[in-house]
């Protein structure tokens, strides 16, 4: 308990975290209560008011589109979209990572040599043309957007938990787990899993704007999110198509994206230098 | 030498061939076939295309068949482009995207190392910091959001490029895309290269060098540049694969002719044979970059040879 108070405090003691934490959060309680208190929805159209310029008359403070839905609240479906498509996939990428990390670095020896060869090959290919395939071979939902995100961005998290599984093995209660006769799955869920907290937090930092960028880019070249549902992707895609009369259908959801995804490598950077300075006390 | 990249030839092939065969499973497992238009077609129809392109035959027949044609350089018929094949489509449009490619890369890879090496020597000092933040930028905004600002800012608003591929011909229209492009890989290779000049340059022979009387540039070229290359060259191989993914989106958003706006065409199409050709393309030609990168790693680093 005493480990957890002290990490939160270095927390807030480096401005980086505080900062792009504190930003990050702003964004989802605006994303999540805006459309709350907005007068329109995501879906409903107004032919006589097409592409018109940020106002605030009329609660339009981004504007409306092409088909005069009002920019602000589609915007934050997007930014809900975006974020929930990230942390879904994130935690798919978590769970087959640390199993497979896990189990690769506890067996040891040619198994472990053989799955870390397999990551390795895996690392070599150009895995959003896969995705893309997928995409195509396979009807585009959600479900399948988080599987295939998760699935191509697992191999950072499994060497990372590989190389600290490594270590824990060769500890004393882990032993003292193996002596007592407890089962291999058994203590890599209760022994070693629980020890790898820390490096896996810092990962999952870095894999959600991963995870948001291969959203974004699927939804961008229209493979991905489809309407009248949205997310960031899609919106930039829309904007790129009004942006000579329109800039800011461009330039507001590209903005946000770029935000965010600065906000979360920031605070990712950020958070290794919290559980490293742990580890290199 | 030799050895060593004949064996390292030798480890691509299990690589390539599992990676053939599992987009061609993928492909194949879809629900629904290739010719599934809005009007059904009549069952004598179906058949006769089925057995026109093989898909009668069981799957390992097919895979057979599909690898069989891959050894003598052929990748099949495009299903929607029908008086093409993919393997013309592919010599077709590769060239435009090689050269957008070859170029990004190389602006990258000049103005990563430069940047990186210069922050590094200015460690700690107010440039060094704008710098990082800039390279931190660069690596979290996605090319599908630099590309079409870099648009609405200087074709848009400033009219000084262009910012379509047809109608303009000339240097000026690979400028935006090719920026586009490289941007984020500059601001990695910058990261990278100032991190491990940094180490570098606290080794001991540099401090001998500096110790004999050597000028900075002078430790840079001759001593430092080499080893802090390394952690960079290693970043090549998924930097090669960046840029490729990159260039679908920019070869969209630019109107630009290449492979990448095939293969959105080909995925949004449902053009199987198409999309499964230039993942097959795409695959081996990063396993093979990848394999001249760890051949060059090779002759960089000495003592990876030895194992």
């Amino acid at each position: 308990m005493r480990a957890l108070t002290d990490i939160l405090a270095r927390m807030r003691r480096n401005r980086a975290v505080v900062l792009s934490g504190g930003l990050l959060a702003t964004i989802v309680i605006v994303a999540i209560i805006g459309p709350m208190i907005s007068p329109h929805d995501y879906l409903q159209t107004d032919f006589d008011n097409l592409l018109h310029p940020p106002s605030a008359a009329g609660m339009q403070i981004f504007g409306t589109d092409d088909l005069g839905r009002d920019s602000f609240v589609r915007t934050m479906l997007g930014v809900q979209v975006t974020m929930l498509v990230a942390i879904v996939a994130s935690v798919v990428s978590l769970l087959i990572g640390v199993t497979y990390g896990a189990i690769a670095g506890y067996v040891g020896g040619r198994v472990d040599a053989v799955m870390m060869r397999f990551v390795d090959t895996l690392y070599a290919l150009p895995f959003m043309f896969f995705v893309i395939l997928l995409m195509v071979a396979f009807e585009r939902n959600f479900l399948l957007i988080f599987v295939a995100i998760g699935a191509i961005n697992w191999l950072d998290m499994a060497r990372i938990v590989r190389g600290q599984t490594l270590s824990l093995r060769e500890r004393e209660f882990v032993a003292a787990a193996r002596l007592t006769g407890v089962s291999t799955a058994r203590i890599i869920f209760r022994h070693i899993a629980p020890n790898l907290i820390g490096v896996v937090i810092v990962y999952v930092t870095l894999t959600i704007p991963q995870a948001i960028l291969v959203e974004s880019f699927l939804s961008f070249l229209g493979l991905g999110i489809q309407e009248p549902q949205t997310s960031l992707g899609a919106l930039v895609d829309a904007g790129v198509n009004q942006m000579e009369g329109a800039s800011w259908m461009l330039l507001i959801p590209a903005t946000l994206l770029a935000v965010i995804l600065l906000c979360f490598n920031f605070l990712g950077d950020a958070m290794r230098d919290v559980f490293d300075a742990r580890s290199s006390r | 030498m030799l050895r060593y990249a004949l064996l390292r030839l030798l480890g691509a092939i299990p690589t390539l061939l599992l990676v053939i065969v599992l987009a061609f499973l993928m492909v194949h497992a879809a629900p629904g076939g290739p010719f599934d238009d809005e009007r059904v077609l009549p069952p004598e129809t179906a058949a006769a295309l089925a057995e026109a392109y093989n898909l009668d035959e069981p799957l390992h027949r097919q895979l057979f068949n599909y690898l069989s044609g891959l050894v003598r350089g052929d990748l099949g018929p495009s299903y929607r482009y029908r008086d093409y094949t993919v393997g013309e489509l592919i010599g077709h449009a590769f060239p435009v995207s090689l050269k957008l490619g070859a170029m990004a890369m190389l602006l990258a890879a000049v103005v990563g190392v430069a940047t990186g090496s210069f922050a590094a020597l200015r460690r700690n000092t107010m440039l060094d910091r704008v710098v990082m933040t800039f390279a931190m930028t660069g690596i979290s905004i996605p090319v599908f959001v630099v590309a079409p600002v870099l648009v609405l800012l200087f074709a848009v608003k400033l009219q000084w490029l262009p910012a379509g591929w047809s109608g303009n011909d000339g240097a000026a229209r690979f400028l935006l895309p090719v920026i586009a492009l490289a941007l984020p890989q500059i601001a990695y290779i910058a990261r990278l290269t100032r991190a491990s000049m940094i180490d570098v340059l606290a080794t001991d022979f540099i401090r001998t060098a500096r110790a004999q009387g050597l000028g900075t540039s002078a430790i840079i070229r001759y001593h430092a540049l080499r080893p802090a290359m390394l952690p960079v060259l290693s970043y090549m191989g998924p930097a090669i694969a960046a840029v490729l993914t990159g260039s679908v989106v920019v070869e969209e958003i630019f109107g630009i002719p290449g492979l990448g706006q095939f293969f959105v065409r080909g995925a949004l199409n449902r053009d199987y044979t198409l999309v499964l050709g230039i993942v097959v393309f795409y695959a081996t030609l990063v396993v093979l970059l990848n394999l001249i990168v760890d051949i060059l790693y090779g002759f960089i680093d000495p003592r990876i040879r030895q194992r």
